[in-house]
C-alpha cells in the first residue's frame, strides 16, 4: 500500500513536468494550429542557460528567473524569424522547419555545453521532503501549480491575455478592434518558451542535464495535450498529470521501468483511435 | 462639408482578379452613405479595402484628411474606424462582455469605457440580460447587435455596415436600423452602409452609391436614386 501510494504522489509530480509541456504545446496549437517539436529543446536549452548562470555565481532563483527571461524572448524571436515566413506554407514545410529546430537547438547545446552529463541543483531544502516524496519533487508540484495559475489569471483577468485568446480564435476580427494579431502570436511563443523552461529547469535535477534530456518528457507532453484535448489548455495540464500517474503504475506494476516510454505512445493511440478529441476537448466539425 | 472618409481612383483585388476597378467615393462627415448593388458588384471589398484587410488596394484612402492607404488594419481602427464585417466576425468562444470589452481594447480611459458599457447596453438591453452567455449561442439578431455594440466601444467616429440587415427578421432589422439612426444622431457617428434591402437603405441614407461590377454608375440623395426608372425596377420591384 505504501508503495503504491508512493507511485501514485511522484507520478503526480512528474506530471506536473509533463502538464507544463503539454500547455506550452497547446498554446502554440491553438493560435497556429502547428505542434512545435521543439518545444523541449527550447527548455533545454533555457535548463543550461540556468544553469551557466548557477555556476556563474547567480543565486538560484534569480538564474531562474533570468533563463525564464531569455526563454520568453527567444520563442518569441524564434515566432518572428524563424516560423513568420511560413506562415502560408503547407503543413508538411512546416513540419519540417520544427524538426530542423529541434536538432539546430540540440546541436547547438551540444556545441556550447557538451554533451556530459550534468547534475543541476535542486533549490528546494532536503526537510521539505517526506517518507512519500522527496523535497524536489514537491517544490517542483509546487512551481508548476503555481505556474498554472499564473497563466489561468493572466488569460482570464487581463487585456492582454483576453486579446490573445481573441487573436488566437478570430485574428480577421481581432485585427478590426484593433488588436495586434502578429505581436500576440509571438507573445504566445514567448509565453510558452517560458513554461516549456519552467519545466525543463524542473525535470533536469531530476533526469539530469544533457542536450537530449527533453526527448522522453516530450514525448509524455504530446500524450498529455492529446488525452487532455488538444484545444483545450486546461485539460492539457490535467492530462498532464493522468499521464504521470498512468506512466508511474505501469512503470512500476506492469511494463517495468524499462519500457515505460511505450506507454506514451500506447496513450497516443488509443486516444486518437478512441477519442480524437481527448477528455475534455472539443470536437470541431467543419460543414464542407 | 469636408468628408470624413474620401476615396480617389481606389482599386482593388484579389490576387489576381481585380474587383474594384478606379473608385471614387466620400462620407460626408456625421452623414450615413449607402452602397447599394447586386451581388458580387464588389460592396464588401470596398469595406475591406478601406480597412486594408484580405485584398490588395491602390488608390488613395484618406479618414479625416489623412492618407490611410497601405496603413495595418490594426492602426486604421485605431484612428477610430469601426467595421461590422460580413459574417459579424463574433468571438463565439467568448462572453458577450468579452466581446464587447475586445471593442474597446485600444481604449485606456476605464471610466469612459464603463459609461460606454452601459450605453451600449442603453441601446441593446438584450445584450445586458446575455452579459456572461457564450457569443455563439446568442440568435442571429443578437449576434448583429453584438457586432455594433463592440464596434461602438470603440468609440468610432466612422463606422462601417456589411449588411446588418442579412438573414433577419424583419422586425429585428427595423430595430436595428432605428438604433444606426440614433447612434447616427446622438453620437454623430459617420455611417457608410452597404445593404441589399433597398427600401431600407434609401430610407436610412443621406447619399447613395449604386455599383456596378467595381464600378459606380449612379451617385446622389436617396430621392434622386429611388426616382430613377432603372433603380426602381433592380431594386425596389416597381
Amino acid at each position: 500500500m505504501e508503495a503504491l501510494m508512493h507511485q501514485l504522489l511522484s507520478g503526480l509530480a512528474n506530471g506536473g513536468i509533463y502538464a507544463s509541456v503539454a500547455l506550452a504545446l497547446v498554446m502554440i496549437f491553438q493560435s497556429t494550429h502547428h505542434i512545435n517539436f521543439a518545444q523541449g529543446e527550447q527548455g533545454m536549452f533555457s535548463a543550461y542557460v540556468a544553469l551557466t548562470l548557477i555556476q556563474a555565481g547567480f543565486p538560484y532563483w534569480t538564474a531562474f528567473l533570468l533563463a525564464l527571461g531569455f526563454a520568453f524572448v527567444s520563442g518569441a524571436a524564434i515566432e518572428r524569424i524563424i516560423i513568420r515566413p511560413f506562415e502560408r506554407a503547407p503543413v508538411l514545410s512546416v513540419v519540417i522547419v520544427f524538426l530542423g529546430l529541434l536538432f539546430v537547438i540540440n546541436s547547438l547545446a551540444g556545441w556550447l555545453f557538451t554533451y556530459n552529463v550534468q547534475s543541476f541543483p535542486s533549490p528546494f531544502p532536503a526537510g521539505l521532503g517526506n517518507r512519500f516524496l522527496s523535497a524536489h519533487e514537491i517544490g517542483m508540484v509546487a512551481v508548476t501549480l503555481v505556474t498554472l495559475l499564473l497563466i489561468f489569471l493572466f488569460f482570464r483577468y487581463t487585456s492582454l491575455g483576453l486579446a490573445m485568446r481573441a487573436a488566437a480564435q478570430n485574428p480577421d476580427a481581432s485585427r478590426l478592434v484593433g488588436v495586434r494579431v502578429t505581436w500576440m502570436l509571438a507573445l504566445g511563443w514567448g509565453l510558452a518558451g517560458a513554461i516549456g523552461a519552467i519545466a525543463a529547469i524542473m525535470a533536469a535535477p531530476i533526469v539530469y542535464i544533457e542536450p537530449n534530456m527533453m526527448g522522453g518528457i516530450l514525448l509524455y507532453g504530446f500524450a498529455a495535450a492529446l488525452l487532455g484535448g488538444i484545444n483545450n489548455p486546461w485539460g492539457a495540464a490535467v492530462g498532464g498529470f493522468i499521464v504521470g500517474v498512468i506512466e508511474n503504475l505501469a512503470g512500476a506494476y506492469v511494463v517495468g521501468t524499462e519500457l515505460k516510454l511505450s506507454v506514451a505512445l500506447i496513450i497516443i493511440i488509443v486516444v486518437l483511435v478512441t477519442r480524437p478529441a481527448g477528455l475534455f476537448g472539443r470536437t470541431i466539425v467543419t460543414r464542407v | 462639408m469636408n468628408p470624413i472618409l474620401d476615396l480617389r481612383q481606389v482599386s482593388a483585388a484579389y490576387g489576381q482578379s481585380q474587383v474594384i476597378h478606379g473608385l471614387n467615393l466620400a462620407v460626408a462627415e456625421g452623414g450615413i452613405t449607402t452602397l447599394l448593388g447586386a451581388n458580387g458588384a464588389g460592396k464588401t471589398t470596398i469595406l475591406r479595402a478601406i480597412c486594408n484587410m484580405r485584398v490588395r488596394v491602390s488608390g488613395e484612402v484618406k479618414f479625416a484628411g489623412r492618407r490611410i492607404d497601405g496603413w495595418q488594419t490594426e492602426d486604421i481602427v485605431r484612428l477610430g474606424v469601426g467595421h461590422v464585417p460580413d459574417g459579424r466576425g463574433t468571438f463565439v468562444q467568448l462572453s458577450v462582455e468579452e466581446n464587447l470589452l475586445l471593442g474597446a481594447y485600444t481604449r485606456r480611459d476605464r471610466a469612459a469605457v464603463a459609461r460606454d458599457f452601459e450605453r451600449v447596453y442603453g441601446y441593446f438591453p438584450r445584450l445586458k440580460e446575455r452579459a456572461a452567455q457564450q457569443a455563439g449561442t446568442l440568435s442571429g439578431g443578437e449576434q448583429q447587435m453584438l457586432a455594433i455594440a463592440r464596434a461602438l466601444m470603440l468609440r468610432p467616429r466612422l463606422l462601417l455596415l456589411d449588411e446588418p440587415s442579412f438573414g433577419l427578421a424583419p422586425l429585428v432589422v427595423q430595430e436595428i436600423f432605428q438604433i444606426l439612426r440614433r447612434i447616427n444622431e446622438e453620437d454623430s457617428v459617420s455611417l457608410l452602409l452597404v445593404e441589399q434591402n433597398a427600401n431600407l437603405a434609401l430610407d436610412l441614407a443621406t447619399d447613395v452609391y449604386l455599383l456596378e461590377t467595381g464600378r459606380v454608375v449612379m451617385n446622389g440623395p436617396p430621392s434622386v436614386v429611388s426616382n430613377d426608372a432603372s433603380v426602381r425596377r433592380a431594386y425596389l420591384g416597381y
